[in-house]
């Protein structure tokens, strides 16, 4: 029973529960005492030092803000409205607080704001729904497209039409550099006749993709209702990071050990059998690090992406916030930071996850 | 110019059980390569029955030095690729059968559902023998299949093989580098002198009846003859081989470092505990 639930931790990626686990079934108290001190207490240390570290840099530039504000009121108007920015400052008003770097708890309160907002709209939508059934139906059945709500997207709204985005240009990525790797793998001739068409375009930036994408996008798709930003976004994604698994698919096709090819050669496999039954499989790995190169680097250039392609998702947020100004606003764009790192590094599991699975051991090949 | 392989004059009867002993480096998994079509001779023909070899095929089976199991496929799925393959015809259950017909030849039936890296040496080696025996081809050709063993398996498998050809007899080529496996399994051995240009010796013809028991073989005057002869043959040979160059080395001037020498550098401090 213990043996099995440290299995399953360590399957999917909790490994450092191990200690904990073994202490609790009184397994060695010493050995495991320490070891769960050195695996759990000490990263919960480092992420409330962490912490301090952050509350302590945030007061002093809090502090440094407003002394300078004092002090400009100061020479500006003199001592009296120097007094009154202190006292106006203390009290907490808003629209003379100094902006800087948000406190851990200023992010807190920003992220309960966030999360009530998000309620607000749901509701909104659930309402708006239950009042537009009936027009809906008729609509329906006269063949018209239904009335959608059109409010402003919430918090929540906009991390899930980010991960769509990332998802779908992901897709994108594997349905074209796969093939493309495996083609090029295969024959030396066409892998140096076009390497120079991969390394001019491996390294362009998202933002010159976005642009091409536009172009083509908007002469191509002419039809309203498709959501134009979205489709943009996704093939952007998709073109950015599609690169590391296209190289990756086609080292590991070209690199796949001669035995296993003589094999296939005795046995006089034909074309469709030695892709499908020799040559991928054995070069798998290699395409499955290339998939997950291509998905960290897809949620990197999503933010910038978003951003620009006016989409809304997690990146147009975080910009409409900075535009905002708004008191809050670096509260709101700080638990931005976190969510897109805790995404991105849920997604990197997940995909680790994946390969756990999947996976053949390849420590003794035979 | 230098050769691998020079003046090959090699004919097998069909049925016959042919052994061919060298040194390493002497071009026998190159002679083995063109029998089974992996390579091309530049001067010379390879013939199967009268017609030129003109690439591999399932009609030569070879089990290959370094077993060549698809690592991703179970025993049962290798051995099935090989029957896909050759008797793409048969009923689904035919196949079955005849796939499960070979692991149970081999002795394999425990370790159906294995992977191949879940399997120890002498058994993948046989999963090996099972899929080129399965494939039914006119020509067995085994390239040294016992070299990675330890010499304890090596005895039991050499028996087993001999078991399995001897139901069908199918003509068969072992590349070995063990003078007593070969007298032991072979009809005739063939030994070749070591590269470059190497060229095959003077053929030894075994008339130890069969079935030849392993153990007791050790015991048999004509077994210690075609012993003694055939090692003197290899070991001449390699002697040879060896007084041929006569180029002298220029070693370079080296001297021991002695204990209790001064050293400059800090002394390294005793292993603490480790806390962090």
């Amino acid at each position: 029973m213990k043996d099995k639930l440290i299995k399953t931790m360590r399957f999917i990626g909790l490994g450092f529960s191990e200690p904990l686990i073994r202490l609790c079934a009184g397994e060695d108290t010493q050995k495991n005492l320490t070891d769960t001190f050195k695996r759990m207490i000490f990263p919960i240390f480092s992420i409330l030092l962490f912490l301090a570290f952050w509350e302590g840099g945030s007061s002093y530039l809090y502090n440094t803000e407003a002394q300078r504000k004092i002090e400009k009121e100061r020479t500006d108007r003199g001592d009296e409205a120097a007094l009154e920015m202190e006292n106006c400052i203390a009290s907490g008003e808003i629209s003379c607080q100094p902006n800087t770097l948000p406190s851990p708890t200023q992010v807190y309160g920003a992220y309960q704001a966030l999360l009530r907002d998000h309620q607000m709209i749901s509701q909104k939508k659930d309402d708006f729904l239950s009042k537009t059934v009936e027009i809906n139906a008729k609509r329906k059945a006269k063949g018209e497209s239904p009335i959608t709500y059109t409010g402003r997207p919430s918090f929540v709204d906009q991390i899930g039409t980010s991960i769509k985005t990332v998802f779908a240009g992901f897709l994108l990525a594997a349905l074209i550099a796969i093939p493309i790797g495996i083609i090029m793998g295969l024959s030396p001739t066409l892998r140096s006749s076009f390497n120079w068409l991969i390394q001019i375009f491996k390294p362009v930036s998202p933002v010159v993709w976005l642009l091409l994408v536009f172009m083509i996008v908007k002469t191509l798709i002419t039809n309203p209702d498709l959501d134009k930003s979205f489709i943009i976004s996704f093939i952007s994604v998709g073109l950015c990071s599609m690169w590391a698994t296209l190289v990756n698919t086609s080292m590991g096709v070209s690199t796949v050990d001669k035995d296993f090819i003589n094999v296939s050669k005795v046995l006089k496999l034909n074309i469709g059998q030695n892709i499908f039954k020799v040559i991928l499989p054995a070069s798998f790995p290699l395409i499955f690090t290339g998939l997950r190169i291509t998905l960290s680097v897809a949620w990197m250039v999503l933010i910038a992406i978003e951003l620009l392609a006016q989409s809304p998702g997690l990146g147009s947020f975080v910009w409409e916030e900075f535009q905002n100004g708004a008191n809050d606003s670096n509260a709101k764009i700080i638990v931005a930071m976190f969510v897109i790192g805790g995404i991105g590094f849920l997604l990197e599991r997940l995909m680790l996850l994946i390969q756990k699975l999947v996976t053949f051991n390849k420590a003794d090949l035979a | 110019m230098n050769e691998v392989l020079t003046d090959i004059n090699l004919e097998i009867e069909e049925g016959e059980f042919v052994a061919i002993v060298g040194f390493t480096g002497s071009g026998k998994t190159t002679l083995i390569n063109l029998i089974n079509g992996l390579s091309h001779p530049d001067q010379g023909e390879v013939l199967l029955k009268g017609q030129p070899i003109v690439g591999p095929g399932p009609d030569r089976g070879v089990v290959f030095q370094n077993y060549s199991l698809l690592p991703w496929l179970t025993v049962y799925q290798n051995i099935m690729l090989a029957v896909n393959e050759v008797f793409s015809d048969y009923t689904k259950k035919k196949k079955d059968a005849h796939v499960k017909k070979y692991i149970d030849m081999v002795n394999l039936n425990h370790a159906t559902d294995k992977r191949p890296s879940e399997l120890s040496g002498g058994m993948r080696q046989r999963v090996s023998v099972a899929r080129a025996l399965a494939m039914n081809p006119e020509v067995l050709l085994m390239d040294e299949p016992l070299s990675a063993l330890d010499a304890l398996t090596r005895g039991s498998l050499q028996e087993e093989i001999i078991n399995i050809w001897s139901r069908d007899k199918k003509t068969a080529l072992l590349i070995t580098n063990d003078v007593d496996e070969g007298i032991i399994m072979a009809d005739r051995i063939i030994p070749l002198k070591p590269g470059p240009n190497a060229t095959s010796g003077p053929e030894f013809k075994i008339n130890l009846e069969r079935p030849r028991d392993v153990t007791a073989i050790n015991k048999n005057p004509e077994f210690k003859r075609l012993r003694n002869d055939i090692l003197e043959y290899l070991i001449e040979v390699g002697a040879s081989r060896k007084q041929a160059s006569d180029k002298s080395y220029q070693l370079p001037k080296l001297e021991p470092i002695m204990p209790g020498r001064i050293r400059f550098g800090m002394k390294k401090e005793t292993e603490k505990t480790k806390y962090f």
